[in-house]
């Protein structure tokens, strides 16, 4: 259902954004080419062939060819997604990595001093702007330092139907600004997150009667109370890697990241409007598959749900 | 032989404003075998001692002055790590609500095994076999079974009995329970006691159980603690202590719980309670604006209610063909009249559906079938909204909760304003301002109230609001939903004073739903039972109290604590 409608708004994309035929042609093409290349493309059909076209093909992976870069949109998208989804990936990992247990010691240790640091630098993390936190990496370590490249992917390895970053030095070296630029965010949220739900379990009362039994600390801390705090932040972290594959659009012009986001933007700059559609549609398809593996894990953690 | 014992205890907790005194000079001995009482009333400071003897006052709690002895060793001071070994080992402690007193992501088992790994020298497997012990030893059948299951798949009752379980597995030597049973229903109650009871006499245990309720001290204590705005303010055998106080405060505090034995015209007025606020003033009903435009003096018959074969049901199961779907039966088959005048009665146990009835009569449900015939017009067969209108000014309703039943972000005064105007009963904004100024004051908050927000008042106080807003419409049925339930005793009895005032004073007609019987025997003229949704029986108050018909109005009215020995103050 959601896809249907995500696709029925990717389609308007083309009824009402100009005629693309005045974009790809030059201004010598004679009409009967135009007429020619109409027909080609399928837009002399009435709206609903059209629209039945656009998911049958759309289903099968077909989004029609690019009209600036005269390539199917296909091929684009599978060159880019690779780059999108190890960035993403990556950067989703450490946020979860460094996000979780950080945000686990502020709520257990509110008081100490490394516990308050750690409030202040994710109120920083959230506050600064993704470009500013990206240029400022790139200032230091990529023009100051020279440790880092500041652009690009830097050699991948080609696996034939994938293409990756994480087999060379150089892959790497690329990967980990960008992936650290875009965790930053993430990682700052999911701190806050993690120590507000913890701090709320701490408080209920089968936490205390866990204490009042005299159990282990570090058994209460987190074999009961951690458990208890991910049900909820996990809808939340679902979200975040789902916004995180969708909108690393700023990073990636940052870093001149190959990636999605890139291609997404110059097809804006140029109305290629194939692009623009089958992006809109993978990233709802995307998402879709994140809320649906968040409800399986919920179904998972939480037994309350598993009634009847 | 002394298990526990406490000296010169004190528990503060510091603020910007300085510190609040929560308990002083608490000094108590229990010995094994023997059941103590704290009874008290909200902020008594009987809870604080419970947490301070296992070091678990909430911060920023803590204790500057006492000394506390567990068989002799001094226990307070203690590190992290040495307490954490008596707790649950030695000193278990029992909480108020079942329900969220245990982790919802583990299983029974996993709760159980962990507790007692920690503090017996068990390995897996033996630990599963005393937990198994254990669940049957509380009453829980099947227990083989039921220890793979969650929290959830556990009824409140069931709960507390694992409760009590994880409490005692690691066999503690002295048993803190915090309101043990005062979120369960009076038959589980009864049954909990009955356990706790059993328990304390077969293990030598001791036992300290913290209360409100002088049902559960009278029923189960050897020895009673009352306190009083963390004093002390006595400590005695029960029957002493119920039967011949010394203390003026538990004089008072003993003469607002609703005997269950006699009925009583009102509760005497008791001393030593707060917020009494102002005296209540009788009015004029002739010339009053309560007693003004009742355009309903003459009924059309006996019974201003009636309701007939009143059915509800809610749906449990969706599913998109009709033979498929699941329903509960909230209220089945109910029928019964309210005579004009009369206060009457509704009783039952959590789930029995008397708050649905009541949702059904004041029209917040739609039935699934039968009539509420309210003064000769069937008002589940109304039309329009502005003849539902004229019947709603004529019902109103006070909830059980004080604390959400009252928007927070309104003042009193436009609460209480709101209906005058929805129902358009005042014709200028000086004139609203007065009647809201004087029902304030009739309810006896004064009508400086008008200006707070409702944060600024106690829960009695709220439930005076709510009596005040019900009355803006000059109603002339009122429908009150457990009104006192979650009040202390002594703030109940000003409460129900108060309705009882105002019943009399304006002949109002009342439904009063109560799950307390005696609470029911003092306020009401007619009682129905109601069980599962269906109607047990109908009794003028005194005949069901002496002489119930049926095996279920019996069966509650056996359950009920029966405060033996209770002083005749009042």
């Amino acid at each position: 259902m959601v896809m249907l409608t995500v696709a029925l708004i990717a389609f308007a994309m083309f009824q009402f954004v100009g005629d693309p035929i005045a974009n790809m042609v030059g201004q010598d093409t004679s009409l009967a080419e135009r007429e020619q290349l109409k027909e080609d493309l399928g837009l002399n059909g009435s709206i609903f062939t059209q629209f039945g076209h656009f998911v049958k093909n759309a289903v099968q992976g077909e989004f029609g060819r690019s009209y600036r870069l005269r390539k199917p949109v296909r091929e684009l998208i599978a060159e880019r997604f690779p780059a999108t989804l190890e960035l993403s990936l990556l950067s989703a990992f450490l946020a979860l990595l460094v996000g979780i247990p950080m945000g686990v010691f502020t709520a257990l240790r509110r008081d100490s001093w490394l516990a308050q640091g750690f409030m202040t630098l994710s109120l920083i993390g959230i506050s600064l702007p993704t470009f500013l936190i990206g240029i400022f990496l790139i200032l230091f370590f990529g023009v100051m330092l020279q440790w880092l490249p500041t652009f690009g992917r830097g050699d991948v390895v080609d696996l034939g139907w994938w293409t990756t970053g994480f087999l060379t030095i150089s892959g790497w070296k690329s990967l980990i600004m960008p992936a650290i630029t875009l965790a930053i965010f993430q990682m700052t949220l999911i701190v806050r997150l993690i120590r507000a739900e913890m701090l709320e379990v701490l408080r209920s009362d089968y936490i205390k009667f866990a204490r009042a039994r005299g159990l282990r600390e570090r058994s209460i801390s987190f074999s009961h109370a951690l458990k208890n705090t991910l049900v909820p932040v996990i809808t939340i972290i679902g979200l975040q890697i789902g916004s995180l594959i969708a909108f690393a659009i700023i990073t990636e012009s940052v870093f001149q990241w190959p990636g999605m986001g890139l291609l997404f933007i110059q097809a804006i700059e140029e109305v290629d409007i194939p692009i623009m559609s089958a992006y809109l549609l993978l990233i709802a398809f995307v998402f879709v598959l994140i809320n649906l593996v968040v409800d399986v894990l919920y179904y998972a953690i939480d037994p309350r749900l598993r009634m009847d | 032989m002394t298990l526990l014992k406490i000296e010169g205890m004190r528990v503060e907790f510091p603020s910007r404003r300085g510190s609040v005194v929560a308990a002083k000079d608490v000094n108590l001995e229990l010995a094994s075998g023997e059941i103590l009482g704290i009874v008290g009333e909200s902020g008594a400071g009987k809870s604080t001692i419970a947490n301070a003897v296992l070091d678990l006052l909430d911060p920023p709690g803590i204790m500057p002055k006492g000394k506390v002895f567990l068989e002799g060793e001094r226990i307070d001071g203690l590190s992290l790590e040495q307490m954490r070994k008596i707790r649950g080992k030695r000193i278990g402690m029992i909480f108020q609500d079942p329900l969220t007193s245990l982790n919802p992501l583990q299983t029974i088992q996993e709760q159980l095994v962990e507790t007692i790994t920690t503090h017996l020298p068990m390995n897996n497997k033996q630990a599963l076999e005393r937990s198994i012990e254990m669940l049957e030893k509380v009453g829980i059948p099947e227990p083989a079974i039921r220890i793979k299951h969650y929290p959830h798949q556990f009824s409140g009752g069931m709960r507390q009995r694992v409760v009590i379980a994880l409490s005692l597995c690691a066999e503690p030597d002295v048993i803190l329970a915090d309101e043990p049973t005062t979120a369960l229903d009076v038959s589980i109650q009864a049954q909990i006691l009955d356990l706790m009871r059993k328990l304390v006499k077969e293990t030598g245990v001791g036992m300290i159980i913290i209360t409100h309720d002088m049902g559960v001290i009278s029923d189960v204590c050897d020895r009673v603690m009352v306190m009083y705005r963390g004093d002390v303010v006595e400590i005695g055998p029960t029957r002493k202590i119920l039967g011949n106080p010394d203390h003026p405060y538990t004089r008072s505090l003993i003469s607002a719980v609703p005997r269950p034995d006699k009925r009583l015209h009102r509760f005497p007025l008791v001393e030593y309670i707060e917020e009494a606020g102002v005296p209540y003033k009788p009015i004029d009903i002739k010339t009053h604006w309560l007693g003004q435009a009742r355009d309903f003096d003459k009924p059309k018959s006996d019974h201003l209610i009636s309701i007939k074969n009143l059915e509800m049901r809610f749906l449990t199961v969706d599913s998109v063909f009709k033979s498929k779907r699941k329903y509960l039966r909230a209220v089945d088959d109910v029928s019964f009249d309210i005579r004009e005048g009369e206060v009457f009665g509704l009783v039952g146990e959590s789930g029995s559906g008397k708050s649905t009835v009541a949702r059904l009569i004041c029209g917040i449900y739609k039935p699934f079938g039968g009539q509420v015939i309210f003064d000769g017009t069937d008002l589940t067969a109304l039309g329009s909204r502005r003849v539902a209108n004229h019947y709603r000014r004529q019902m109103q309703m006070i909830f059980q909760d004080p604390f959400s039943s009252l928007n927070g972000r309104m003042r009193v005064g436009d609460i209480v304003a709101e209906p005058i105007k929805f129902h358009k009963l005042a014709s200028s904004n000086a004139e609203v301002k007065s009647i809201v100024n004087d029902l304030l004051d009739h309810v006896g908050l004064g009508a400086i109230a008008a200006k707070k927000f409702p944060h600024e008042f106690s829960g009695g106080q709220r439930q005076r609001i709510s009596i005040a807003r019900a009355l803006a419409t000059r109603p002339r049925f009122l429908i009150c939903d457990e009104p006192t339930s979650a009040l202390d005793v002594s703030i109940q009895a000003q409460v129900l004073n108060l309705l009882k005032d105002l019943q009399e004073e304006l002949s109002l007609t009342m439904l009063f739903i109560s799950h307390d019987l005696p609470v029911i025997r003092q306020v009401c003229d007619r009682v129905a039972v109601m069980r599962d949704g269906k109607l047990v029986e109908v009794a003028d108050t005194e005949d069901l109290f002496e002489a119930p018909q049926t095996d279920y109005s019996r069966h509650l009215l056996e359950l009920m604590p029966r405060l033996e020995g209770l002083s005749g103050a009042g």
